[in-house]
């Protein structure tokens, strides 16, 4: 199997994708950091609102802009960075802000958007909108072309596959067609349309508000000349996650559930031909090199050594219960690589130390660019 | 009873156990789902429940929450007149309208809990509960998720939507009857996190925050200096005995780093925090849960 490195080779953008609670962040953060190492110029991007990124880079803020992270703050956990890291947390809220000044036609559109209560809304809550400004930002950050490679660090959604919607669905909304149309039921739509849908819009107003219907009508008639540029954009943004020089890695758990949810994931990649690069799986308890089995009554030879049967009886039972952890996640993973039909899947171990600093990111790193056969034998404690 | 938390954290599994446990003391108690992720059900080893309250044990009911399915049913007690609900259905436009405003499913589907725990029912022939638990979505998304009300308030500032998202907001932060849960793990990032979302969901949603629980807590197996003997042992020996002093020690590493991720915790939440174990068992079940309700008592 190919190590993380080959499998990066020439790539200029990096999607990890899984869902909540898998460490996606620290993983896309090793990642980018190898690849610095690696002597390329990367970014990593998160939208994520528990600062969690920063935190695993040791840095106080990130906000819309590319940081580079201090090199020397590595150097220290033995990463020599030969090219340069930079981080940038997004603001969705202001990337979606500066997205509409530019698409806008003129000033006062902008600004009708802009200070339209329903934009404001959906600026930051319509489900959908974070991932649609991470990929509008990474498309932004690639067209300017400063960086070797980008590396996404995808929103903690519970359905990891908002996001390739995400795109699609905000330009529907956008468009707003039919909606517009009704919200005038004077011109030839409403004759066409008939009778029935002005009583179904009368019926909606009286369920939801009028003034709410009306503010949605001038979100729509602000955005009117703003749609071409908004499909033009998502359909580039499109092109951009299916061309060869990107890179999906589906980052999962061990455990029955994200497992599942990675094969899910990985078949909707396959189904909408978007190039799936290889699977990670963090926290795996790794089988010890010798089992309990191979000698026999293990608690009595224990007993003898320690000369303590208490204590001996208590190892015996932490061997076997961290045992059959080390067998549900080999089985898990069997069936994940079955599934995907691949044999690449990157095993990080579950470490003794809770990574939450950048010695914590040094060590993921090491096994991630590790091949398959050291990192067995990193897990063991020979390397 | 809303549970609340990260992705990842347990919170399915911590929202069963409470449900288990108040069940068990003669509650009526539903729990309730709100992604249609049916993650209760498959704990349970239920088909899949839908949008229907089915009854998994004594006492105790599921419900997963479609917010297609609520607004339905919302729009059907609001309209009488049959001819009127059949035309809105079929409508395009209103189907359109119903996916296009931002925050409507979020609302209809805290609409659907608060019709659960009315005593005085508006579905017909629906149970009385007397605790309805809500295994809320991931952290971020979660705290959205129960201002919808007040923004819904605010947006629509007059009309039926108005005055119904005033009584969701009142129930949300209604301290004598509602209150917050948030499930957290031992490890460094989880613990800061459980901390800000406590303070947002007190802060901002104005929802009282009852308890934290600190879900997959290794057991104390070893004493220190049974950990130093046992290191000892791992240099010396090979094979099986290296193993398992290894495993031993590893162990011991852990539960070490998470006693102090509790002590942090608790110095960082004012809501008084409960331990859950780490379960060492390769799928958690509803007997998982069962044993997690008996330490709920």
């Amino acid at each position: 199997m190919p190590t993380l490195h080959e499998t990066l080779e020439g790539k200029s953008i990096c999607i990890c994708a899984g869902s909540g609670g898998v460490g996606k962040t620290t993983t896309s953060a090793a990642i980018a950091t190898g690849m610095a190492c690696r002597g390329l110029k990367v970014c990593v991007l998160t939208i994520d609102p528990a600062k969690r990124l920063a935190d695993s880079l040791g840095l106080e803020e990130l906000d819309n802009t590319a940081r580079r992270v201090d090199p020397q703050l590595f150097e220290q956990h033995g990463l020599e960075m030969d090219g340069e890291l930079w981080a940038m947390m997004l603001d969705p809220k202001q990337t979606f802000d500066e997205l509409i000044a530019r698409q806008a036609p003129d000033e006062e559109s902008r600004d009708r958007v802009l200070e339209n209560r329903i934009y404001q809304q959906i600026s930051s809550a319509l489900a959908g909108s974070q991932e649609y400004m991470a990929m509008e930002k990474l498309f932004e950050l690639h067209t300017e072309g400063d960086f070797d490679l980008l590396v996404l660090d995808t929103p903690p959604t519970r359905n990891a596959l908002d996001f390739l919607d995400a795109p699609k669905r905000l330009t529907q909304f956008i468009e707003g067609k039919s909606l517009r149309m009704f919200m005038k039921p004077t011109g030839l739509a409403a004759k066409v349309a008939g009778r029935g849908a002005s009583v179904a819009l009368g019926i909606f107003k009286r369920i939801v508000g009028f003034d709410l219907i009306a503010d949605l009508a001038e979100f729509f008639n602000a955005f009117s000349g703003m749609v071409d540029g908004f499909q033009a954009r998502a359909k580039r943004v499109n092109k951009l996650l299916a061309d060869p020089s990107t890179c999906f890695l589906v980052v999962c758990g061990p455990q029955g559930e994200p497992i599942d949810e990675a094969v899910y994931f990985h078949r909707k990649l396959v189904e909408a031909k978007l190039p799936f690069g290889g699977v990670i799986v963090n926290k795996v308890h790794y089988p010890a090199e010798c089992l309990r089995t191979d000698v026999e009554d293990l608690p009595a030879v224990l007993a003898e050594k320690l000369d303590d049967a208490d204590l001996a009886q208590r190892v015996a039972a932490n061997f076997s219960d961290y045992q059959a952890l080390a067998e549900r996640d080999a089985r898990n993973i069997d069936h994940l690589a079955s599934e995907l039909r691949t044999k690449g899947v990157i095993r990080v171990p579950f470490l003794d130390e809770d990574v939450h600093d950048l010695a914590g990111l040094a060590e993921i790193n090491r096994y991630l660019f590790a091949t398959g056969e050291e990192r067995v034998a990193m897990a063991a404690g020979r390397a | 009873m809303i549970v609340t938390g990260k992705g990842g954290v347990g919170k399915t599994t911590v929202a069963v156990a409470l449900g288990l446990r108040a069940a068990a003391v003669g509650k009526r108690t539903i729990v309730c789902e709100v992604a249609s992720q049916e993650n209760a059900s498959r704990i349970f080893e239920h088909t899949v429940v839908g949008f229907h309250e089915v009854e998994m044990e004594e006492n105790l009911w599921s419900i997963s929450i479609d917010p297609d399915e609520s607004m339905r049913e919302y729009v059907l007690l609001q309209l009488k007149v049959r001819a009127m609900r059949d035309m809105l259905f079929r409508s395009r436009i209103f189907n359109y309208l119903a996916a296009a405003t931002p925050g409507l499913k979020e609302l209809v589907t805290i609409g659907k809990i608060w019709e659960l725990a009315q005593l005085d029912r508006k579905v017909k022939s629906g149970r009385k509960y007397d605790l309805v638990i809500v295994d809320a979505p991931a952290t971020g998304h979660g705290v959205g998720f129960l201002q919808t009300p007040r923004t819904f308030a605010s947006i629509a500032r007059v009309g039926p939507i108005h005055s119904q998202a005033k009584t969701l907001d009142r129930f949300i932060t209604d301290h004598e009857h509602t209150g917050t849960a948030i499930v957290a793990l031992p490890e460094e990032m989880p613990v800061n996190e459980s901390a800000a979302l406590e303070h947002d969901l007190r802060e901002e949603v104005g929802v009282a925050v009852d308890r934290v629980y600190l879900n997959g807590l290794y057991p104390e197996r070893f004493s220190k200096p049974e950990a130093e003997r046992l290191a000892g042992l791992a240099e010396r020996e090979d094979d099986a005995l290296r193993a398992a002093a290894r495993a031993a020690l590893s162990e011991h590493g852990r539960a070490r780093s998470q006693r102090a991720q509790l002590a942090r915790l608790r110095r960082r939440v004012q809501a008084p925090v409960k331990t859950l174990p780490f379960l060492f068992e390769p799928e958690l079940g509803v007997e998982a849960a069962r044993r997690l309700s008996r330490r709920l008592a």
